[in-house]
């Protein structure tokens, strides 16, 4: 197992590498088409140019290769990268570091993103289960007719019909009775309240696991299906093992084996995922302030904080990688 | 996004009595169609993405008047909500709302479409050239494709696009195309490696057969199922992703009729007690990116050689 | 070899931990046949119609006494193996006459609970591809171990010393160490032999190995037969060994069982059954064993398939490629004529096949 670690962390470093070097790449590529994102800020009036310069190279945008298309800035890059290495992640364009931005509201992303993991994965691995054990009966064809049903909803529509229907139609009421208790009705909310700080993460919780529960929800029962008819099911059973003890010991650890696989890549989607609901429910969260960043046109803010969350979701990804060789002993020999 | 395809076989537990010959000899694609004929949600989900296709392509058939046609919208009609005459209401901008998801139909499906085509032509060229030929070129190919999958999907695209100023259809598509290859490419190249280790691939090599004969006869025959079933499921899921990247703001812009934009202006006020300019384009998008997923999962059950 | 299983057997049924046995409640009679199978109908509901997989199939198997079942894939073989564990995917099969008595009990009249504990602890089966056939998350050890932590409600730690015993008796070497491998850091004929002292663990019986030595090369598999045979002899086990092989089943078998289309064909002891077929199609199936003496001439087969099981031809199931067909196989069934020294055939014209 040690040595299967020591191989992961070899192949993660020219992989963090690389695709912080196409992050570099893109950003580069676009201002050199563009032109640099200073010098638009100030829209139609134009300030002397040293204060131009100035913020230029501030903000990292003063050199040279970015004047040529094509270039791929390498030096730049590794300007970047030491500058990453001592926690810079650059500057907004009103002075704050980016750094200090992004940990003012890390911790409520944190929790958005642990409430929809934790709901995705219990519910999902559940109701995964069930369908699997009940193949083509009724149970199996609804949780297959309603996953299908939650994956074609894109977070944002999911997030804004409930925060309209649940959050407002329902939640409303439930605040404004008298007998429902507080909690409820502030598990329901339209937005982020300080006050509860979890509670009113629950609802935006959901709207972000939607899409990942239905996608594990499937990702188990088909590979529930699958291992229930393989050879080793039959052995168990020449065994006289007992039904609830082939499925729950004998199968189920082999089937979860897909989902850990998928929890890295949806790691990914719920951080995408996380942008979209943390504006909706105005959430003062790290993907607001990228949300934010776009309508300012804060272009710094959008890099650093993507950087940041590449690094997270790449490191993330290597941890789960991990987890995937603890469960299966095979793939600690290859 | 889409099912991690099992590519392992599972162990039949007996052996099945063999399955009857003689007149009932079906080739691969008619078992296919056999048995997607049959199937009731085929039709559904077929109608469904032809209608939608229609409107994509032909929206006069479906609405009369071009919400972008001058005179069109009037600010007095603005919000208003539905009534006889006008069963969808109208938006925040005065248009007639039926119209306007009608028009913005072609937008995404178009954008949707035109990344699906270039996801599928990348993905199958790249990862039977990495499968087949192994080697130097396959490395680099999987190098590359593992750092563009260290970035998430809407990161990347936002980065691109949040700088970018042009946001029309081409740069749209350039951009889900740039992040869309990897997943169709990965599929591809592991579908070709297990196709390449197959028996008849050596006995047709040991024929005399050349790589390029071998790939065209061989190889893409057998990973076609796969491809088609993903490019069906991905494109539902790209008209997911533009009206996603178009609601946060960085796709299409005002004034063009969309659907990503329409739930953005409809979202707050919907809050306000208008419903309808909320749920009606959400539904438009919900019931197309379905009916893609929808047919794109029939064709999975058809095509799965384990359930024949 | 020390049978080290003989004897903790002893201290187990003194070990107040024992399970009561939930087959307490029948009586098995000690007097009568190890197993018989006796008229045994199994059928397949498939989307194509319902397919006759086993055909009124009858044999006997005494203690020490191995039995081949012999036949090409698809004749019903592992179906009927499989039907006499009672680990059948029912449905779409399903067992629709006969008996399967073991030491008089009819094994289909029980209910599922005392059928579960009858596996392993009286009737063991061993499979063909050890690989899938062994869960590939869980060492060898732990799933030797579950034998007996399921079974006889043994503690982990008595369970894992078992399991060494068990790999020491199926002759691997460092055993203490490689109970703690998985599955798929053994070699395939290792692997078998895992899958022998899994079946062994619990002191069965009978054992029916379904082609064990199928996947294996040629020198692996003598030595894996070999193991199989000398356990047997020592613990007395009745053997059914299953397979399409020939050559295999002549040095081991006592009786050989020939099965096709889902019927018994012949039946008889070895010799007779190598030195003088009694049936078309094993006459067929030994000729078309290629002989060294043959070189540079055609190898002979037998001509056309074996037939749909959802619908056989009438009659005969073989006539239609049968050498010694005449009209009245197309129209009657021939059923499984007795024959002098307690031999059997289903062939209306036998005495010709002994005969040619």
């Amino acid at each position: 197992m040690g040595r299967y670690v020591a191989r992961r962390l070899i192949q993660f470093m020219p992989v963090i590498l690389g695709t912080l070097f196409l992050l570099h790449i893109l950003s580069v590529l676009t201002i050199q088409i563009v032109g640099d994102p200073v010098r638009a800020l100030f829209g139609e009036n134009a300030p002397p140019a040293s204060v131009i310069q100035q913020m230029r190279a501030d903000y990292n945008l003063d050199d040279p290769c970015l004047k040529q298309t094509g270039n791929p800035c390498v030096g730049l890059f590794f300007d970047r990268l030491g500058q990453y290495g001592t926690g810079n992640f650059g500057i907004n364009f009103r002075g704050r570091e980016v750094t200090e931005l992004f940990l003012e509201r890390f911790p409520v992303t944190v929790r958005l993103t642990v409430i929809a993991l934790v709901f995705e994965t219990i519910v999902g691995i559940f109701i995964g289960v069930l369908a699997g054990l009940r193949k083509d009966k009724f149970a199996d064809n609804f949780v297959r007719f309603s996953t299908v049903l939650l994956i074609a909803f894109p977070v944002f529509v999911f997030g804004t019909l409930a925060q309209l229907f649940v959050g407002l139609q329902i939640g409303l009421k439930l605040r404004e009775s008298t007998w429902a208790p507080d909690w409820l009705g502030q598990m329901l909310n339209v937005v982020y309240s300080p006050d509860y700080p979890w509670l009113s993460l629950m609802l935006p919780g959901l709207v972000l696991g939607a899409f990942s529960l239905a996608a594990i929800a499937r990702l188990t029962r088909t590979s529930l299906i699958e291992n229930l008819r393989s050879d080793y099911v039959r052995t168990a059973r020449a065994k006289g093992l007992s039904g609830p003890r082939i499925v729950g010991i004998h199968t189920l650890r082999n089937s979860l084996i897909p989902v850990v696989t998928y929890i890295g890549i949806d790691i990914g989607i719920l951080l995408g995922g996380a942008l979209v609901t943390e504006g909706i429910f105005n959430i003062p969260g790290v993907g607001q302030l990228v949300f934010l960043a776009i309508g300012a046109n804060d272009t710094p803010v959008i890099l650093g904080v993507v950087t940041i969350l590449t690094i997270v979701f790449l490191v993330s990804n290597l941890l789960v990688d991990i987890l995937y060789a603890a469960l299966d002993p095979r793939i600690r020999y290859e | 996004m889409s099912d991690v395809m099992a590519g392992q076989s599972a162990g039949t537990q007996t052996e099945q009595p063999a399955a009857p010959s003689g007149d009932k000899n079906r080739s691969l694609w008619g078992d296919v169609a056999y048995q997607l004929v049959r199937s009731p949600m085929f039709w559904v989900s077929l109608t469904l993405v032809l209608v939608i296709l229609s409107m994509a392509f032909v929206p006069s058939l479906w609405a009369e008047t071009s919400p972008n046609a001058s005179g069109a919208c009037q600010l007095e009609n603005a919000r208003q909500k539905p009534s006889a005459a006008h069963p969808f209401g109208f938006t925040a901008a005065g248009c007639d709302m039926w119209s306007s998801v009608v028009y913005g139909t072609g937008k995404s499906v178009i954008v949707a479409i035109l990344v699906t085509i270039g996801t599928v032509a990348l993905g199958v060229s790249l990862g039977t050239f990495a499968g087949y030929f192994g080697g130097f070129g396959d490395t680099l190919i999987s190098r590359v494709t593992d750092v563009f999958f260290g970035l998430p999907f809407i990161l990347g695209a936002l980065v691109f696009l949040a700088i970018f100023p042009e946001r029309n259809v081409w740069t749209i598509t350039a951009v889900l195309t740039l992040f869309g290859w990897t997943s169709l490419t990965r599929v591809m190249r592991g579908s070709v490696i297990s196709t390449k280790q197959k028996d008849y691939v050596d006995a047709a090599r040991a024929l005399g057969a050349g790589d390029l004969f071998i790939i065209r006869k061989h190889v893409l025959a057998n990973s076609i199922a796969p491809v088609i079933v993903l490019a069906t499921i991905g494109l539902g899921t790209f008209i997911g992703v533009e009206a996603t990247l178009t609601y946060l703001g960085v796709g299409y812009q005002r004034p063009t009729v969309s659907w990503g934009l329409l739930v953005a202006e409809g979202q707050n006020l919907a809050l306000a007690g208008y419903w309808h300019l909320l749920v009606i384009p959400a539904a438009f998008i919900v019931i197309t990116v379905l009916a893609f997923i929808l047919l794109g999962d029939v064709l999975r059950d058809a095509l799965d050689p384990r359930t024949r | 070899m020390s049978n080290t299983l003989t004897d903790t057997t002893k201290s187990n049924e003194a070990a107040p931990r024992t399970k009561k046995s939930p087959l307490s409640g029948l009586s098995f009679d000690s007097s009568a046949p190890l197993l018989e199978v006796e008229n045994l109908q199994v059928e397949f509901h498939t989307r194509d119609g319902v397919a006759h997989a086993v055909n009124d199939v009858s044999f006997a198997l005494g203690e020490g006494e191995t039995l081949g079942i012999l036949g090409e894939s698809g004749c019903g073989k592992s179906v009927t193996a499989q039907a006499i564990m009672g680990i059948l995917d029912t449905p779409p099969a399903k067992v629709t006459g006969g008996q399967v008595r073991y030491r008089g009990v009819d094994l289909l009249q029980l209910d599922e609970k005392t059928r579960r504990h009858i596996r392993a602890n009286k009737i063991a089966m061993i499979f063909q591809d050890a690989l899938s056939s062994l869960n590939p998350v869980f060492t060898v050890g732990w799933q030797l171990g579950e034998l007996y932590r399921k079974h006889t409600g043994a503690s982990r730690k008595e369970a894992r010393a078992k399991a060494v015993e068990l790999l020491e008796m199926v002759g691997i070497p460092a055993a203490k160490a490689r109970v703690n491998d998985y599955p798929h850091q053994f070699s395939g004929g290792m692997r078998q032999r895992v899958m022998i002292a899994m079946a062994l663990a619990l002191q069965p019986d009978v054992i029916i190995a379904d082609e064990p030595t199928t996947a294996l090369d040629v020198t692996v598999q003598a030595q894996v037969m070999t193991l199989l045979s000398d356990l047997q002899r020592e613990m007395q086990l009745g053997l059914i060994l299953i397979t399409h092989d020939m050559g295999v089943v002549a040095d081991v078998a006592d009786k050989i069982c020939v099965m096709y289309a889902g019927h018994a064909v012949e039946q008889a002891d070895v010799y007779e059954i190598y030195e003088q077929p009694a049936h078309p199609y094993t006459k067929a199936l030994l000729e078309s064993i290629p002989r060294i003496d043959q070189k540079g001439q055609e190898l002979t087969v037998i001509k056309g398939l074996p037939p749909a099981l959802v619908d056989p031809p009438p009659g005969c199931a073989f006539h239609p490629r049968c050498a010694f067909a005449q009209d009245r196989c197309k129209t009657d069934e021939p059923p499984l004529y007795k024959l002098p020294g307690n031999r059997r055939s289903a062939c209306h014209y036998w005495e010709e096949v002994v005969k040619s």
